[in-house]
């Protein structure tokens, strides 16, 4: 029997805003089985995003939802937990908002590891305006800020996770959609700040200035590019040019933020 | 029982006072002159289970105020002007998703670093003004430490009535100057709790007009499920473009405030009954003012105060009643003449507008008002 979305997806919201070919909605319908995978409740679920295409996303799903402005989704979550920590809080978003606007709030709740998830959908671009290049872009890649191509180097957003303190970091594809759920639902369960990288496709604004012919192609880098760690042990750093990690890369036990701060509250309890 | 009395600074006092509004979460980021008011809450918070947190920068803390005032917690953030413009952003988003939440900010010198340790008044228009699009603005400015106490405690207070963010702006004379206060009781100042949906969660929807311009707000994680966007939005919390509906809710975001002025502004008049020169003041100034009017007085010079406590939404209808009476206004701020624009305006040319306009992080002094009063003719 085919997987029920319905039940998490919100009464009326539908059609999405999201071109034919995007891979946000295959991570949407990834999150939505790792939900019903880990049976979270809906009404103690926080859902948070900031501006861009992929932070749409909260507005389809059943949960309280919180669309807040570019960049802050991190900030935002974190006082979501701070003053609810039973509820479940998930944070989603693009490659810009997350790491150009939002890249100061998204290394401190790495640094901080509160309990929430990450899942930030990797597309190169600032989609919603238009195709303008972002820090994860490639460099010499095309974008309509870049018409001779990307002079910047772009960042690795899982290491960048990594570096920060992230006790959790996975990468994905819109490609490898069945491990999409797995990644999410390893992340959620992990105590502490996980992120989970999703590399997917900007056909309309990257795929056509950057030689694309079509999604399917876009989709079969995907497909190429990637390399599970696993795999990559027993690889040539020769084979591994051009290669992308996919899987669980980073996980680490670590003392928890709000857990910390209970301490805190029993040491000013005490004196 | 003799009430408990204290000798403490405005910013302390201010910290004092949330916690008697009820306030279980802070979220901030260090900077002169108001980090007081985030280390008395780092100290007093978790002895009463709340919360404090130390964001990464201005605009994250107003982020994480936000964030738990959905959550269903009473919030603080305190900053100054720097950090006033950043939070400028989300103060917007605060106004247009209707979240309760009090931003505390000492008027430093300005613009941008300006004068850290200086007073200045110059934040006042920034209130109503900072974030972009039309939007509610109320905006208090103490005078004495405990005058600062019980304002805060009014703008928790106001900021759940009305649903939006209500702002406290103490000089930084009157943040970091130490009096006597004294404590009221539990209950001797009213709390006003949120008000929070009786309607089953299938049936809320967070900007139901239904219930009066001001719609009930359900907390995340207490059963209802529902959505909160920046974008402007329809009475379920979903983005609209709907022009009507846009133009209607606009209007209301800004009615809860302009329809209830009288609920919400206060002021305080000084000699005013005979007065023919009125100095109209508000924070630190106010006190070298009121000193100004008394010496006046003895020199037979019918002088009078009114003394400005809730600068927005602003007193536009006490200051145009007086216009007509008096000879003349003397403004003594802070700044290069913000009140004295908002003065003029309420006077429609029926008295003449005296400023003295001081912004090199020196006080106004009474000789200096009553110099200016003299001038009144």
């Amino acid at each position: 029997m085919a997987f029920d979305y319905d039940k998490y997806i919100r009464p009326g919201k539908l059609p999405h805003i999201w071109c034919p070919g995007c891979g946000h909605g295959i991570v949407m319908k990834g999150l939505i089985r790792a939900m019903d995978t880990l049976k979270l409740q809906k009404e103690n679920t926080a859902i948070v995003s900031g501006i861009g295409c992929a932070s749409r996303l909260p507005g389809y799903i059943d949960c309280c939802t919180l669309h807040t402005a570019h960049g802050r989704a991190a900030a935002f979550a974190t006082g979501v937990k701070m003053a609810k920590p039973e509820m479940n809080v998930i944070l989603v978003g693009g490659d810009g908002d997350g790491t150009a606007i939002g890249g100061n709030h998204f290394i401190h709740a790495c640094r901080r590891n509160i309990d929430m998830t990450y899942i930030i959908m990797n597309n190169y671009i600032y989609g919603m305006t238009g195709g303008q290049f972002s820090p994860a872009t490639p460099t010499g890649h095309k974008a309509s800020t870049t018409p001779y191509g990307n002079p910047d180097p772009n960042f690795d957003i899982a290491k960048l996770a990594i570096g920060a303190g992230a006790t959790f970091v996975a990468r994905g594809t819109a490609f490898h959609a069945n491990q999409i759920d797995k990644l999410i639902t390893e992340a959620i369960q992990h105590k502490g700040f996980s992120v989970v990288e999703i590399l997917d496709d900007c056909p309309t604004t990257y795929g056509r200035r950057n030689k694309y012919k079509s999604v399917i192609e876009m989709m079969n880098r995907l497909k190429e590019v990637a390399v599970p760690v696993k795999a990559a042990e027993k690889m040539t750093a020769e084979q591994l040019q051009g290669k992308i990690l996919t899987g669980v890369l980073y996980k680490e036990e670590k003392p928890e933020y709000i857990e910390e701060y209970a301490k805190v509250i029993q040491r000013a309890q005490a004196k | 029982m003799s009430k408990k009395v204290a000798f403490l600074q405005g910013n302390e006092a201010a910290a004092q006072g949330a916690l008697y509004a009820g306030c279980t979460f802070f979220g901030g980021y260090p900077i002169t002159p108001s980090t007081e008011v985030a280390e008395v809450m780092s100290v007093e918070l978790p002895k009463i289970g709340g919360k404090f947190i130390q964001m990464e920068d201005e605009i994250g803390a107003m982020a994480a105020i936000l964030g738990a005032s959905l959550a269903g917690a009473k919030v603080l953030t305190s900053t100054s002007g720097p950090g006033l413009s950043l939070k400028q952003e989300l103060i917007g988003y605060g106004c247009i998703a209707e979240i309760p939440c009090v931003v505390y900010n000492v008027m430093r010198g300005g613009p941008s670093t300006g004068m850290p340790t200086g007073p200045s008044q110059s934040d006042v228009m920034c209130a109503k003004w900072g974030t972009h699009g039309d939007h509610p603005a109320i905006c208090l400015t103490p005078a004495s430490v405990q005058e600062t106490y019980e304002e805060v405690i009014r703008a928790f207070n106001l900021s759940e009535k009305y649903r939006t963010p209500v702002f406290v702006m103490p000089d930084e004379i009157v943040a970091h100057m130490r009096e006597r206060i004294v404590f009221p009781e539990p209950g001797e100042i009213e709390v006003v709790p949120r008000k929070v949906p009786t309607v089953p969660p299938e049936q809320y929807k967070p900007y139901d007009t239904s219930f009066g311009d001001v719609p009930p707000l359900a907390a995340f994680g207490s059963g209802y499920k529902f959505h909160v966007t920046g974008l402007n939005k329809m009475q379920d919390g979903f983005p609209t473009t709907k022009a009507e509906i846009v133009q209607a809710e606009e209007e209301r975001q800004v009615r809860k405030v302009d329809a209830n002025v009288d609920d919400i502004v206060t002021f305080e008049e000084y000699m005013l009954a005979d007065a023919e020169v009125v100095v109209i003041a508000y924070g630190s100034t106010s006190r070298s003012a009121r000193y100004a009017v008394n010496v006046a007085r003895e020199q037979g010079i019918k002088a009078g105060m009114f003394r400005i406590k809730t600068f927005w939404p602003f007193p536009d209808k006490q200051i145009k009643a007086l216009a007509g009476k008096v000879k003349g206004f003397v403004v003594p701020e802070m700044n290069l003449g913000m009140c004295a624009i908002e003065v003029e305006r309420c006077a429609q040319g029926k008295a003449p507008i005296l400023g003295i306009f001081r912004v090199d992080g020196e006080p106004i002094n009474p000789d200096q008002i009553l110099e200016k009063m003299k001038e009144v003719k």
